[in-house]
């Protein structure tokens, strides 16, 4: 633990709540750093000269003669490529052993960057997974999470199109990450042979919770250097933002403040957009990319933590089991890449909108189909139809184990369409038609 | 505020977050500007509460590493921008200053950057002449600014009636020269240079009259033209759940309307849909004037990462730079994205500082401040009798898509077009997913209107809409019929009848954002295909069964869609037209 000459030390702490902790200090900057009998703490309020400290691991067995240490400095990381391969902690501490790590110190959750030094993301990130490339293409820059139950194998699939993407840097925050779920990452990582070029921050569920909230500022402070000083193309993987919300939530209530929906804190999209807004392309070819995952509570979709997070992020894959065809898709109807105009029909085949759009269509109409027949009705032969073209879609482009290119999936589209429907059922621009509608 | 007063100083109490209580030595007034001095760091805050001698600042920057006992200057004025030519196509944070300006690649705390060119000359021609008396906003002279006549005015400040005593001559000037020297009432004279300033929380009021809108805004969007047309100096809203379309939305509005300028707010939101208007605009062609989108644009970006209590700010900014331009006879579309985002700001605010909460802990008086805000857009006939307007669009992000909450339902009382986009529409790709049954507008009822649509759209327009409302509705009602009875649990004429209104549905409501024909339809094109919707309707078709409706409707519509992507009246789309006739010829009953 360092401690410098300099620091300010005190010994009386006039009050301790379940998170925090009060005393009477001077000349103490707001957001600074602390040690509280050993444990790191954070100044979330000063009142004269009443200082509150929000202590990370929590209080308990905290004394009131506790010895208090200011840091006179935020929250900060050593920067260098020394990070590359490497495993900290959510203080940015090494937990793989090797050696603390030597470089530039920088303040974790820095400022914005300008809008008008942006670049327009325009780089698409192709990841075999059709229900991600033909329906909701996602580009560097960009920020999307997964919305998922929590059954669903999310972390299997945010590995996966993490080690396909083809990314300078895979930074992993981890937050409420089951060792399992750690170690899984760690595996396939090393399996697939790119340890050098993943960094890993990770609060596990063994860790307390609110240290959780430290650690997206760290990946994203390492992301920052990368992509910034080194110019890379960094994909950070923030895995799970619900319990990271949590983690907020549990903080703001036991500091009184007036809870809003779903007793989360009111600040709770400012406090998630100051995250995912980090995600940014720059011109000069560095970018960061931001992949999360937020798990439903109990399927609720109306849910703050998840609704505030559609409203900031561009736009969310929605992970389900399809239990016709017995595999885990990427559900068409509510997943979004709002950013994938940027890209589909320029950057990839001109029809790719139009293909997308029209089977998207045709699955909404045997989602129509399916509810008659529930209600026992009978079904045109249109109907009896769209069933069908459902099933093949879900299993050939759907499914997450697709792993294809994208004119492969048009093609495929084509011949779903062909087998199924008759062109203008279909509706798609005449000039497209004539010249993929395949001629049998 | 005089010059000779001593400025009040003071010294930081307390910190939470952006809430800083300052102790002060003088006089300070609500909404007062301050700069707490952080290590020679100058963070801008505004008075939003005063307690005996402690003032309740918000700080527009974060707060990091400040300390009690910090010192505060106090500005004596309220939040200001500056006005003068130099706006137009500019880049703006929510505080005015030029993100053009600043340096590096992240915002820095405390950088003030100047939101004008102080050395850049304009073409001047003088307007008012010696001896002609004006009040506030009346007009001197004008610059180009772009291709724009950028009237040079009488101060917005300025009380009572003021005598020309002389004016530059033509010629070129920067915004700090004196181009008019003005008497006031009381003989003495004043020296006027192309720039004023003026507190962003207060409305101009330099016009004469604000009448009931009266004519048509177009904007080339078919469900807001023809079915919920908004007018000249109305003010409209659009909520939906996040992913409906509503940024989409206003982006085409931005670059379709028929306006002179287009000021967009960018409140809270993300910065890459900045970006994109950044990126796009210096390239689309304005389908009016041939000239460039940016060319009659201003953007006020604060997104969702800078600094919260800037985001109250922002929009406000924004309309009172829509206010300034305006007073020149312009015709204003501003638009807010979103008026969520700073109501939420009030609510972190007003939370921090333990007020009592109102529903969704929201401040009490949010009704009144939204209200407050849209009355401030309007139609207006300025004292020299030349006109202007903002026509206000803002878009609303409720919790949950649950339209029954704060924000939403205090901007209904407040505008007077509701766009209510639905997610089942959006979910079915239905887009613009603007319900059309849902959604109103209430200027559709003005008698101003009806008469404006008579004599430039077609005289019997009103009556044409108000059938292709009533279609949708049958054409729904009879879609839960067929869902409850079964699709032969009713009679073939109801499949009819539901198909008629999905060709509206698809035809009119539907329109592709992203296809570079369809996404803006002029009037004469919107009524030539409701024409065609509607004799579509009044045509009796013959059907065996109510399978051959469905097929048969389909194909109908995917012909009246190709008609959509082509160019009006060309080879194509009469070509398309074309076979449509023939298609209706098949089924044509006697
Ligand atoms: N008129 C439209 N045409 C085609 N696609 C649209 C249209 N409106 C919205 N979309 C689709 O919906 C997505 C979300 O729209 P957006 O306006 O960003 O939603 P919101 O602002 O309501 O969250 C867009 O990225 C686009 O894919
Ligand atoms: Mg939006």
């Amino acid at each position: 633990m360092e401690t410098k000459a300099f620091q300010k030390i005190y010994t009386k702490i006039t009050q301790i709540t379940k998170a925090t902790c009060s005393l009477k200090a001077t000349g103490i900057g707001y957001e600074e750093m602390a040690f509280v009998h050993g444990r790191l703490a954070q100044v979330v309020k000063i009142i004269g000269e009443d200082v509150t400290l929000q202590i990370f691991s929590g209080t308990e067995g905290v004394p009131t003669n506790a010895e208090v240490i200011f840091l006179g400095r935020p929250p900060v990381l050593k920067v260098s490529e020394e990070l590359s391969g490497r495993f900290f902690n959510a203080y940015g501490e090494p937990i793989d052993g090797g050696p603390e790590i030597e470089g530039e110190e920088r303040q974790i959750g820095g400022p914005s960057v300008n809008p008008v030094r942006r670049k327009q993301p325009s780089e698409f990130i192709p990841t075999g997974i059709a229900g991600i490339d033909l329906n909701n293409a996602i580009v560097t820059g960009q920020k999307i999470p997964f919305f998922a139950d929590p059954d669903q194998p999310y972390n299997e699939v945010m590995a996966m199109v993490a080690l396909r993407a083809d990314a300078d840097k895979i930074i992993l925050g981890g937050m409420g990450l089951t060792n399992d779920d750690y170690l899984f990452y760690k595996n396939v990582f090393d399996n697939a042979g790119a340890l050098d070029r993943i960094i890993s921050f990770v609060n596990t569920t063994e860790n307390p919770p609110v240290e959780r909230l430290l650690v997206p500022d760290m990946a994203l402070t390492a992301a920052e250097y990368f992509a910034v000083d080194k110019k890379q193309k960094v994909l950070v993987l923030l895995t799970d933002m619900t319990l990271y919300a949590d983690a907020l939530s549990i903080v703001s209530n036991r500091m009184d403040q007036i809870p809003s929906k779903d007793s989360m804190p009111g600040s709770l999209y400012s406090d998630l957009a100051k995250i995912y807004e980090k995600a940014v392309q720059f011109p000069e070819g560095g970018s960061i990319t931001i992949i999360a995952v937020t798990t439903l509570s109990g399927g609720d979709i109306t849910h703050a933590i998840l609704d505030n997070t559609g409203y900031i992020t561009e736009g969310q894959l929605f992970i389900r089991k399809d239990t016709d065809i017995g595999k885990v898709i990427v559900d068409p109807f509510r997943s979004l890449s709002r950013l994938k105009q940027l890209v589909i029909g320029t950057k990839t085949r001109a029809d790719h909108p139009q293909v997308m759009n029209a089977a998207i269509r045709l699955y909404a109409d045997a989602a129509n189909a399916k509810t008659k027949q529930e209600n026992g009705f009978d079904l045109t032969d249109y109907d009896e139809r769209t069933l069908n073209f459902a099933k093949d879609y879900s299993d050939k482009l759907l499914a997450i184990d697709v792993n294809i290119e994208v004119d492969q999936m048009l093609d495929i589209g084509w011949n779903l369409f062909n087998k199924h429907f008759e062109p203008a059922e279909v509706g798609i621009k005449q000039e497209f038609v004539d010249q993929y509608w395949p001629k049998n | 505020m005089e010059k000779t007063n001593k400025m009040t100083k003071g010294t930081v109490a307390g910190i939470i977050a952006n809430l800083v209580f300052v102790e002060v030595d003088g006089p300070v007034h609500q909404n007062e500007i301050c700069y707490i001095d952080l290590e020679g760091t100058k963070l801008m805050a505004e008075v939003i509460k005063v307690v005996g001698t402690q003032a309740y600042v918000q700080v527009f920057e974060s707060t990091r590493g400040l300390k009690v006992n910090d010192t505060v200057e106090f500005t004596g004025h309220m939040l200001e921008v500056t006005l003068g030519p130099g706006i137009l196509s500019k880049n703006y944070d929510g505080l005015q200053n030029d993100l053009d300006k600043m340096e590096g690649v992240f915002l820095k705390r405390g950088e003030h950057t100047n939101p004008l060119e102080d050395d850049k000359k304009w073409e001047f021609k003088p307007l008012a002449k010696t001896g002609d008396v004006l009040e506030a906003g009346g007009w001197l002279g004008e610059v180009k600014e772009n291709w724009m006549p950028h009237k040079i005015m009488i101060p917005f400040k300025f009380e009572g009636k003021y005598t020309v005593k002389s004016l530059t001559d033509a010629g070129k000037y920067t915004i700090h020269d004196t181009i008019a020297v003005v008497t006031d009432e009381k003989g003495k004279d004043i020296n006027l240079t192309m720039i004023q300033k003026w507190p962003v929380k207060v409305a101009i009021k330099a016009y004469k009259e604000k009448p009931r809108p009266f004519k048509l805004l177009e904007t080339g969007v078919r469900v807001i033209d023809t079915l919920n047309p908004i007018a000249e100096g109305g003010t409209g809203f659009i909520p939906g759940p996040f992913g409906t379309g509503k940024t989409v939305l206003q982006h085409a509005l931005s670059k379709q309307a028929e306006a002179d300028m287009i000021i967009v707010a960018a409140c809270g939101e993300r910065a890459n849909e900045v970006v994109e208007i950044f990126t796009e605009f210096p390239e689309l062609d304005d389908p009016r004037t041939g000239r460039k989108l940016m060319e009659r644009t201003t953007i006020i970006a604060n997104t969702s990462n800078m600094p919260v209590a800037a985001r109250e700010a922002s929009v406000y900014t924004a309309m009172t730079i829509a206010e300034y331009y305006r007073a020149m006879g312009l015709k204003i579309l501003l638009l807010a994205d979103s008026t969520s985002r700073w109501a939420q700001a009030l609510r972190e605010m007003s939370n921090r500082m333990e007020e009592l909460p109102g529903p969704d802990a929201f401040p009490m008086d949010l009704p009144a401040i939204i209200s407050n805000f849209y009355s401030r857009a309007g139609f207006t006939y300025l004292n020299n009798g030349e006109s202007g307007s903002i026509t206000f669009i803002g878009t609303v992000s409720p919790a949950g898509g649950n339209l029954k909450e704060p924000v939403t339902e205090s901007t209904k009382k407040a505008a007077r077009c509701f766009y209510a986009l639905s997610q089942q529409r959006a979910d079915s790709k239905r887009y613009p997913a603007i319900d059309p049954l849902e959604s109103y507008s209430k200027y559709a009822e003005y008698p101003e209107l009806e008469e404006y649509f008579r004599e430039n759209i077609d005289p019997e327009w009103p009556e044409k809409i108000s059938l292709a409302r009533d279609i949708l509705i049958r054409s729904r009602e009879v879609s839960e019929q067929i869902n409850i009875l079964g699709d032969d649990g009713v009679p073939i004429e109801y499949h009819d009848r539901f198909w008629k209104g999905e060709i509206i549905d698809f035809v009119i409501l539907q329109q592709d954002a992203f296809d570079k024909i369809d996404r803006s339809t002029s009037l004469e094109r919107q009524k030539y295909m409701l024409n065609w919707v509607l004799d579509i309707y009044h045509t009796k078709f013959s059907f065996e069964s109510f399978e051959d409706v469905g097929s048969y409707f389909k194909r109908m519509i995917n012909q009246m869609k190709q008609m959509n992507y082509s160019e009006f009246e060309s080879d194509k789309f009469k070509k398309n037209e074309k076979e449509l006739n023939s298609l209706i010829e098949e089924r044509k009953a006697e």
